[in-house]
């Protein structure tokens, strides 16, 4: 499904990833750990086309596609999906009337006719029982004065209805309490299937608890350092990232 | 009454017909006052950003006579606001009032020419309140409306009656025979404990270009309340300066919503006097412009008495070459104790030759006092325009849909239904953008 290259980017004269290799295929979830500055919402950013990184080598294929030939919109279009770390408030804009929006656009992309005010309310009622969220965020302007458990769960119940291939997960569990942790971890797992794959970036080990991944990869300083299974985790999750700085010498940089 | 030369010197030069009583002596001193000030030009501070001398050197006609206009009902069609079957309707031509082609289905709105109304039962309200506007706006624009009025309009709402049907108020300046100069001019008394809303539009007709001069006084009694909605969206031909003057009583209220989407220089001016205690007042604005259309909102909300309330939410759209500018003053008297008054004004620029000028200006002389401003420009939110872009939508959508979010809060203000969908759907047309506006503006 998506093929990474020796990724490079950065900002501006600024380097943070320096040659990521990472191979997802469908029905995989694969977590990316690493200590804060490793990179990692970089890589999830750059993935999704978040357009003020420079990506100045390598590739990444998406069914076979260049993905960072596509615009943003296109890469959506195609099934791609990230649930953003800070999801936007933007006040004035009806949730429901811009997921309405973004659900006609993908199927219109796919030459799919758009829902009818009566098809989408039965999608939306089958989604929001699924991710157990409530009509009435629904209902308020984009995630206008929601918490943050709710923003996260917004971007679930997006994911819910937008039906991703790849799901790339920003640091879905910061800022939850353990029991907003679980509902969000349930929704996911209701979502996967073998068609489709999870990117999960995540700071701690917990989320883990609850959605297990296939395997875990270590990011630090902009690379890939180590890779392994759902073991791996506990590891870091004893030992600190320090093992981790510790074990990898890197070469000084040039 | 064709002008030859340019409407300035036509002025410069006019004779005032004889008019008795306050009405007579109001347009002599206006007049007097007119001469003494003449045009306000880019040196005067109120007129810093707006030049409208040019507007002055052209050829206008001027109408005198309505029956020499050729307008009918049908012509008027044309711009009747949905909900019209259920609304008072007057229409002003060419800044005269026509009685004929007006609709009053109110038993408790009272609508007559000013000069008849001024002499009959009325005449000491209109003493009391015609020409208020001119200690507000000591201009030559102001004094030129009031020495030179004809055919003004009065309107008169029964006390403690709530008005079910609102008014609109058509101005229709035909052009078909070359441009015309127009000075709407009204006064409207709502009586104690009386509410009405009402809704003013602008149209001109033809290809040549209209130049309006209108001033409208409001005087809203004691417990009175009223909305009022001014929707702007002429031709690009058409220029006005716009003024409402508000007089509130005590525990008035008024709320009010200035929608400016098109034309070619447009200035309003909206004061609202808080003549008692505990009187309170919305104000509301939005103005979407592209083009080289020039709008300039000047505000002015004056605390005479205590325990007075006033918010006040502005916010701009501008792209093109066009040019958005917000004055809001506010005054407190060293009298108005306990005055709230909160003003902002919020701008996004779309494009590089668009300008905003923002000022508000605050003089406060009471000590016990609650006032703040704020007044942002920038340009769309980056990380929005991502945001929707990563759920699919085009960048031409997710810009269009956040303009239309920055909108809302001034939209849902327009408490009419079918003028709220109406502007609604006025700003999600002129909020569309794609690549061949863009492109298009690009070569203008």
């Amino acid at each position: 499904m998506l093929t990474i290259k020796n990724l490079h980017a950065g900002i501006e004269t600024k380097k943070i990833l320096k040659g990521i290799d990472l191979e997802i295929k469908a029905g995989e979830v694969h977590a990316i750990m690493g200590p804060n500055g490793s990179g990692k919402s970089t890589l999830a950013s750059v993935l999704a086309g978040r357009e003020n990184y420079e990506i100045t080598e390598g590739s990444v294929t998406y069914f076979g596609k260049d993905l960072l030939e596509m615009s943003p919109e296109d890469r959506a279009r195609e099934g791609v999906f990230l649930a953003f770390q800070y999801p936007v408030e933007i006040p004035g804009l009806s949730t429901t009337n811009f997921i309405k929006t973004s659900v006609n656009e993908i199927r219109k992309y796919r030459g799919e006719e758009p829902l009818d005010a009566v098809g989408f309310l039965r999608l939306m009622k089958e989604k929001m029982a699924l991710v157990n969220i409530d009509q009435s965020l629904l209902s308020r302007p984009l995630n206008e004065g929601f918490s943050g458990g709710e923003k996260k769960r917004n971007e679930i119940f997006q994911m819910a209805m937008l039906q991703p291939k790849l799901a790339i997960m920003d640091e879905t569990d910061s800022g939850l309490d353990i029991d907003a942790i679980r509902i969000v971890a349930n929704s996911v797992n209701k979502l996967r299937n073998k068609d489709n794959a999870v990117l999960l970036v995540t700071h701690y080990q917990r989320l883990l608890d609850y959605i297990i991944p296939d395997f875990v990869h270590v990011m630090y300083n902009g690379r890939i350092v180590k890779s392994g299974s759902k073991e791996l985790a506990l590891e870091l999750e004893e030992k600190g990232y320090d093992f981790i700085k510790h074990e990898v010498s890197l070469p000084e940089e040039a | 009454m064709n002008p030859t030369a340019n409407i300035k010197d036509y002025f410069d030069q006019a004779v005032l017909p004889e008019t008795k009583g306050k009405i007579g002596s109001l347009r002599k001193n206006a007049q007097q006052l007119y001469t003494r000030l003449g045009i306000p030009t880019t040196k005067q501070e109120e007129w810093k950003y707006t030049r409208i001398n040019g507007l002055f050197s052209k050829t206008y006609q001027l109408t005198s006579d309505l029956s020499k206009v050729p307008v009918s009902s049908g012509d008027i069609d044309a711009l009747r606001l949905p909900g019209n079957a259920n609304a008072n309707e007057l229409v002003f031509v060419n800044g005269l009032f026509s009685l004929e082609l007006s609709k009053i289905i109110s038993k408790d709105l009272i609508v007559l020419p000013l000069e008849e109304a001024a002499t009959d039962e009325f005449s000491e309200t209109i003493a009391k309140h015609l020409g208020h506007s001119g200690h507000y706006l000591k201009d030559g624009i102001n004094a030129l409306n009031t020495a030179f009025v004809q055919a003004a309009a009065f309107l008169h709402l029964k006390k403690n009656k709530v008005l079910e049907h609102p008014v609109y108020i058509y101005h229709f300046f035909d052009t078909r025979n070359g441009n015309t100069f127009s000075q709407p001019r009204s006064l409207v008394h709502i009586g104690e404990n009386a509410s009405m809303q009402v809704v003013e539009t602008f149209f001109t007709v033809g290809t040549g270009e209209s130049f309006t001069n209108q001033v409208m006084e409001i005087v809203v009694e004691k417990d009175a309340r009223l909305e009022y909605y001014k929707i702007q969206n002429d031709s690009s031909e058409s220029s006005q300066v716009s003024t409402t003057h508000i007089r509130q009583l005590g525990k008035s209220y008024t709320h009010s919503v200035s929608i400016s989407l098109n034309g070619n220089i447009v200035r309003n001016n909206l004061n609202v006097i808080f003549e008692a205690d505990h009187c309170e007042s919305h104000l509301y604005g939005l103005y979407c412009l592209k083009g080289q259309t020039h709008v300039d909102n000047h505000t002015v909300v004056d605390n005479v008495q205590p325990h007075c309330f006033s918010n006040e939410l502005y916010k701009g759209v501008v792209d093109g070459k066009a040019t958005g500018i917000f004055n809001g003053k506010i005054f407190v008297r060293k009298d108005a104790q306990k005055t709230n008054a909160y003003q902002s004004n919020k701008n996004i620029l779309l494009s590089e030759t668009a300008t905003v000028n923002a000022k508000p200006q605050l003089e406060i002389f009471a000590d016990d006092v609650k006032c703040s401003h704020g007044c942002t420009v920038g340009s769309l939110d980056e990380e929005a325009l991502f945001y929707l872009r990563s759920r699919g939508l085009s960048l031409d959508q997710a810009r269009s849909l956040l303009l239309q979010a920055f909108a809302m809060d001034i939209l849902e203000n327009i408490h009419l239904e079918s003028i709220r969908s109406h502007v609604s759907s006025l700003i999600s047309q002129r909020l569309e953008i794609n690549e061949h506006d863009r492109i298009r503006d690009d070569i203008e």
